[in-house]
């Protein structure tokens, strides 16, 4: 009976975390549809959230793509399809791992910053005085944070796809001896703008998820200093698991079995 | 004449009422003050006033509207004639003491930034801090903090004012100049006003009526005289804040 028990609890609260995420959302998207947007506040997450993590994203793509030419170059040369090494990595830079990566780090950094910024406004009172004042919290925190990452996060991820290219042609050079030529002829030959593009609507959506669960978590925040950390873990666990989650449904959708 | 009624109005806490069948009066153009042991639902009487909280049964009569049956667009508009003054201020600590006084007007008027500006300089010089304009919260003492958060609550000019806790943990001082500044607003605004406090001092300075919670229902309610003189053995513990008596510890 304990474990029925606690499988109905366990489902009840998915249930109700997913409710009020899907609330959260739409009241969220209602303020956009309505252009009810306060675009200073807007601007001035995009540079916190955004600009402020292009270090860490450019340094994380830039090593993944060295560490896959660096795995694939030497023995691709071996194989004799060291023409290819270019292919693979741009292929898997614009398609996976540069939205995702980017994202996983954002989730990190930004998720993690937004769940304890209005965890403490919820604490201090912050966010009842929004509310006491006749505006919505959703309108003033959730909606800005929400349009900069779903705006910033495909921008960080052109420049990782990029830097990860560059990190893997230097690496592919350096290791394996195939030429800065014969890479991107390989890397133009394999990946095609759709397939960027495909990549960055990844990215929007990651943006969206890191910026809600952020809020959602923040915003739920109960039990003082305590229940901040425990709102700020929360956010960059499920923020991560959804990602990795969505990235696999939408790997599915857009390139389908055919690639 | 009667601003506002609570009526049989309970409230619960996952398991824990908080209020039972609780009715109270708020008359109009003066001051309420609201008495009682820390945790028993003072603030909740607060928050169901400007609809921030909503009872689990009873009702919340504002000028005769039931603030339990608005939709969430009426409730908004509803907010905007009630200030709110919170107990740690809760001021947004990202905007300068201008901009957080200056924020309902600017969000809820079409007034010129010029007309703003003017308004809220008039605001924090009714409170005495036409000098903090352009501080951030963070470089504010705890009592130019609780002005701040008065400035920002009557600034629109509203009917009602809901203090919570305007006193607690201040200086002597500063809780005469507080208890003063509430006195003084609500006469500038000729509005209604609602105090929760511990400090019996200020109270008796300030209130027009005082009412005492106790275990979820108001157990007095009269003037500071009558109050003082209540044959409730409960109201005279709490005045006299002792140990021995019907009050549990």
């Amino acid at each position: 009976m304990k474990i029925l028990e606690d499988v109905g609890n366990g489902a009840t609260g998915f249930l109700e975390y997913a409710g009020g995420l899907a609330n959260l959302s739409a009241e969220s998207g209602t303020f956009v549809g309505r252009m009810r947007i306060r675009l200073a506040e807007t601007f001035s997450q995009a540079f916190t959230l955004g600009v402020q993590s292009t270090s860490i994203v450019l340094l994380t793509s830039l090593f993944t793509g060295m560490v896959i030419s660096l795995e694939s170059a030497v023995q691709a040369v071996q194989f004799g399809v060291g023409d290819l090494v270019g292919g693979g990595v741009a292929f898997i830079s614009a398609r996976e791992l540069g939205p995702m990566l980017s994202a996983v780090v954002v989730a990190g950094r930004t998720g993690a910053a937004i769940a304890a910024e209005l965890g403490s406004m919820v604490v201090t009172e912050q966010v009842e005085a929004i509310e006491a004042l006749g505006l919505s919290p959703v309108q003033m925190l959730v909606v800005p944070r929400l349009l900069a990452l779903m705006v910033m996060l495909p921008i960080l991820t052109v420049f990782a796809d990029i830097v990860s290219v560059l990190g893997g042609m230097w690496l592919a050079q350096t290791v394996a001896h195939i030429s800065h030529d014969v890479f991107i002829q390989s890397a133009r030959q394999a990946v095609s703008l759709l397939d960027v593009v495909k990549g960055l609507s990844k990215a929007v959506v990651f943006g969206a998820i890191i910026a809600l669960v952020g809020s959602y978590q923040g915003l739920g925040t109960r039990g003082g200093a305590a229940g901040v950390g425990r709102a700020t873990t929360g956010a960059v666990v499920i923020s991560i698991i959804l990602i990795f989650i969505t990235n696999f449904v939408m790997s599915f959708l857009l390139y389908g079995y055919s690639g | 004449m009667r601003f506002a009624r609570i009526e049989n109005v309970s409230v619960r806490f996952g398991t824990r009422v908080v209020l039972q069948n609780l009715s109270l009066d708020i008359a109009e153009g003066a001051i309420t003050c609201l008495i009682g042991l820390s945790g028993a639902g003072k603030s909740t009487i607060l928050r169901l006033l400007n609809g921030l909280r909503r009872p689990d049964s009873g009702h919340v009569f504002v000028r005769g509207v039931d603030v339990c049956c608005m939709r969430a667009r009426d409730l908004v508009e509803f907010r905007r004639k009630i200030g709110f003054a919170f107990q740690f201020a809760a001021l947004f600590d990202s905007m300068t003491v201008g901009d957080n006084v200056a924020l309902p007007l600017r969000e809820h008027t079409k007034l010129s930034a010029e007309e703003i500006d003017k308004i809220v300089m008039t605001s924090l010089e009714s409170v005495g801090l036409e000098t903090a304009k352009d501080k951030l919260p963070s470089e504010l003492s705890g009592g130019m903090l609780k002005r701040a958060g008065f400035a920002r609550a009557v600034v629109t000019n509203p009917e009602l004012v809901l203090y919570d806790e305007p006193t607690t943990g201040l200086d002597p001082i500063i809780t005469h100049v507080l208890t003063d500044t509430i006195v003084r607003l609500r006469k500038q605004l000729n509005g209604t006003a609602v105090v929760i406090s511990h400090d019996l001092q200020s109270i008796f300075a300030m209130a027009d009526y005082v009412a005492m919670l106790f275990e979820g229902a108001i157990i007095a309610y009269g003037t500071v005289d009558e109050l003082q003189h209540s044959s409730n053995p409960i109201v005279q513990q709490f005045l006299q804040g002792s140990e021995v008596g019907p009050i549990p510890l």
